[in-house]
């Protein structure tokens, strides 16, 4: 267990090509999870391998309890990490590969058996000690690699896309014996996904990266809700932020957002937005759910009718589309809303949850944007 | 497949070419070995497939006088030499893979020369160097010559096999704690298997068969069997005992092939498979 931090950390392959990792700020407490997550290519496991000691960072300082890390050689460390890939040892046994770093740090045998059955029969895996790696099911040699990696009580685990190489169902398994595992032994975690799911439901903290930068660090309730940018909003969700380009106008001192659906216009009146904004192209962002259903009492809420596009059932919800100021927006509605393509909805929005973009930058515009520090903007527009 | 279309015309043709092309690799070895076990007077009377009117291993024996000293010799060069050139090949194929270092690239290329180097390139160059070192005609000079040789293909196969490792496999055993010797020792060499059969038998086959350096850099009783078979059946004073030939040519040629027959199923045999998915 351990506070983990990491400061202005400086990733080059050389001089003259462009950073991997730029100006990564970063802390975590002792026992907290901590996801970092982005698509491909964006610096995720290279950050994660710096931790490890894998790969030296060019600038900056790692810092463990306090103690900078930075310089020293991985084993030295204390750092467990379970690969994509499992990288279990093909030709020794299950049991081996989970006390091979304990033999290696020369534990006393008996203490290292001990340790082996104590991770074992934490992991379910008791029946499977004998066996080699090429014996197991892909769920299996997950375990394994967990365990060797729980094995040595490390200060820090470090999961790099654990589960990716999994079918969905198992995905799923693994995922909640992932968070329970962390609730039990409470050690300080950095896991690396690019599923925003994995990332929404582990993490304690999320670091959203994107070329080397991060885009916002915070929990995932403040990245889900309160997305410092075009980017976050639009990489965290499923389905995906609706961003629809508005025209802003000023009526009585208020800041309006014109929709058009083709066969009716709203207002939608915005809270804040300095009067600068006026007459801008800006963006607006609103989540599936944020749409609803209006009721046939008015409740306030400015609603608008609109042609159903496509509808597409999921199961739990009934994502039907519409069209938007030319921009096609999916609403999340109730499952046994009866409509057909062709329909005609009224759909009702909530003023306070939408946010809003600059269509330029992809910065949030609103006075909304209030939870993430300043330092991340700072580095969105080195990163530019 | 029904019975029947074992005797279909395409079945027949396949299986004549086949049975066609076995029959002229293994007349020769048919050859030598009814040689060997005939007769002289048998030898001069019959033909080179007619079966021995008489199964003598007068032959053999012979053959085993004149040779013999000189298989040991051979055991003696080879095995050493084969040992070496592979443990170091596997040494220096582990830190071109897995330790690059500034250069390391160019220094492969390099040593990728050795495996195109003609023999006789190197024969007087190797010989001033032995006579510096020493060596000159002696069991441990040939021994160096083979290792040094053989450096160039042993450090290829085995560069070339630790490059398919996977990346994470080596990282998991750095963070486990293992060092530049556990690595190699305790990861990497188990499974290696398949590459060291590929090595062992590619440098027994090359040091065993070797003619050229043996006739240069060995002389009298330190000549490995080759070089005795030579001078054996080159022999131009008295009788010419086929048989005898034959034998020896046999005694000369059986440990490459007990080699092929003892490690070649360890070629197949994908050591790694399952250990890492994706």
């Amino acid at each position: 267990m351990a506070r983990l931090q990491l400061r202005n950390v400086n990733k080059t392959y050389g001089s003259g090509l462009p950073d991997t990792l730029k100006a990564i700020d970063l802390a975590i407490d002792s026992g907290e999870f901590l996801i970092l997550v982005g698509p491909s290519g964006c610096g995720k496991s290279t950050l994660m391998n710096c931790i490890a000691g894998l790969e030296q960072i060019s600038g900056g300082e790692i810092l463990v309890d306090d103690a900078d890390i930075s310089g020293m050689s991985p084993k030295d460390r204390d750092i467990a990490m379970v690969f994509q890939s499992y990288a279990l040892y093909p030709t020794m046994s299950v049991r081996d590969n989970i006390a091979f770093g304990l033999k290696i740090r020369k534990m006393p045998q008996a203490a290292i058996d001990e340790e082996v059955a104590r991770v074992a029969k934490l992991l379910q895996i008791e029946h499977l000690l004998a066996r080699k790696p090429g014996q197991l099911s892909g769920g299996q040699q997950q375990r394994v690699a967990m365990g060797r990696a729980l094995a040595r009580r490390p200060k820090i685990y470090l999961f790099d896309e654990p589960l990716s190489n999994l079918d969905a169902k198992l995905r799923v398994e693994m995922r909640t014996e992932i968070k329970l595992m962390h609730q039990r032994l409470k050690t300080t975690t950095v896991y690396v996904t690019h599923d925003q799911i994995e990332a929404m439901t582990l993490g304690d903290k999320v670091a959203v990266m994107k070329d080397g930068v991060i885009q916002q660090f915070g929990t995932p309730q403040q990245i889900y809700n309160d997305p410092a940018n075009l980017f976050v909003a639009s990489f965290i969700g499923s389905p995906p932020m609706n961003f629809i380009p508005v025209r802003l106008a000023r009526e009585d001192g208020r800041l309006l957002a014109l929709l058009d659906s083709g066969q009716a216009r709203c207002e939608l009146p915005l809270e804040g937005g300095s009067a600068e904004l006026e007459s801008r192209e800006v963006i607006l962002g609103i989540r599936p759910e944020q749409i609803g259903l209006a009721t046939g009492e008015g409740n306030g809420l400015p609603s608008l009718r609109a042609e159903v596009q496509i509808t597409e059932p999921t199961g739990p919800d009934l994502l039907v589309f519409v069209t938007l100021n030319q921009t096609k927006v999916c609403c999340r509605l109730a499952p046994d809303v009866s409509c057909r393509i062709g329909d005609t909805l009224t759909l009702q929005f909530d003023p306070a949850r939408v946010l809003l973009f600059d269509a330029a930058s992809g910065e949030r515009l609103d006075a909304h944007a209030r939870t993430h520090d300043a330092r991340d903007n700072v580095a969105l527009f080195k990163g530019r | 497949m029904t019975s029947a279309r074992w005797f279909s015309p395409a079945r027949l043709a396949i299986h004549g070419t086949l049975l066609l092309a076995c029959a002229l690799y293994l007349i020769p070895l048919i050859v030598m070995l009814l040689t060997s076990f005939k007769s002289p007077e048998d030898i001069r009377a019959g033909n080179l497939l007619s079966w021995p009117e008489l199964f003598t291993g007068i032959g053999w024996i012979k053959a085993w006088d004149a040779v013999g000293g000189y298989f040991w010799n051979s055991v003696k060069i080879t095995v050493p030499a084969v040992l070496i050139s592979t443990l170091l090949g596997a040494l220096n194929g582990y830190v071109l893979s897995m330790w690059r270092f500034r250069g390391s690239q160019l220094f492969f290329g390099l040593l990728l020369f050795g495996c195109f180097l003609p023999f006789q390139t190197v024969l007087l160059p190797a010989s001033f160097t032995l006579g510096k070192l020493g060596l000159a005609s002696t069991t441990t000079g040939l021994v160096l010559i083979h290792v040094v040789y053989g450096l160039a293909f042993t450090t290829l196969f085995f560069r070339n096999y630790y490059c398919s490792v996977p990346e994470a496999l080596v990282r998991a055993a750095r963070l486990d704690g293992a060092g530049f010797f556990t690595l190699f020792g305790r990861i990497l060499l188990p499974m290696s298997v398949p590459i060291i059969m590929v090595c062992l038998i590619w440098q027994f086959t090359q040091i065993w068969n070797d003619f050229l350096f043996g006739v240069v850099f060995a002389s009298g009783d330190a000549q490995p069997i080759t070089v005795a078979l030579n001078n054996l059946v080159n022999t131009s004073t008295g009788v010419k005992e086929y048989n005898v030939d034959m034998a020896a040519a046999m005694i000369a040629g059986l440990p490459t092939l007990l080699v092929y027959v003892v490690a070649g199923k360890y070629f197949l045999r994908g050591l790694t498979a399952g250990a890492v998915k994706g």
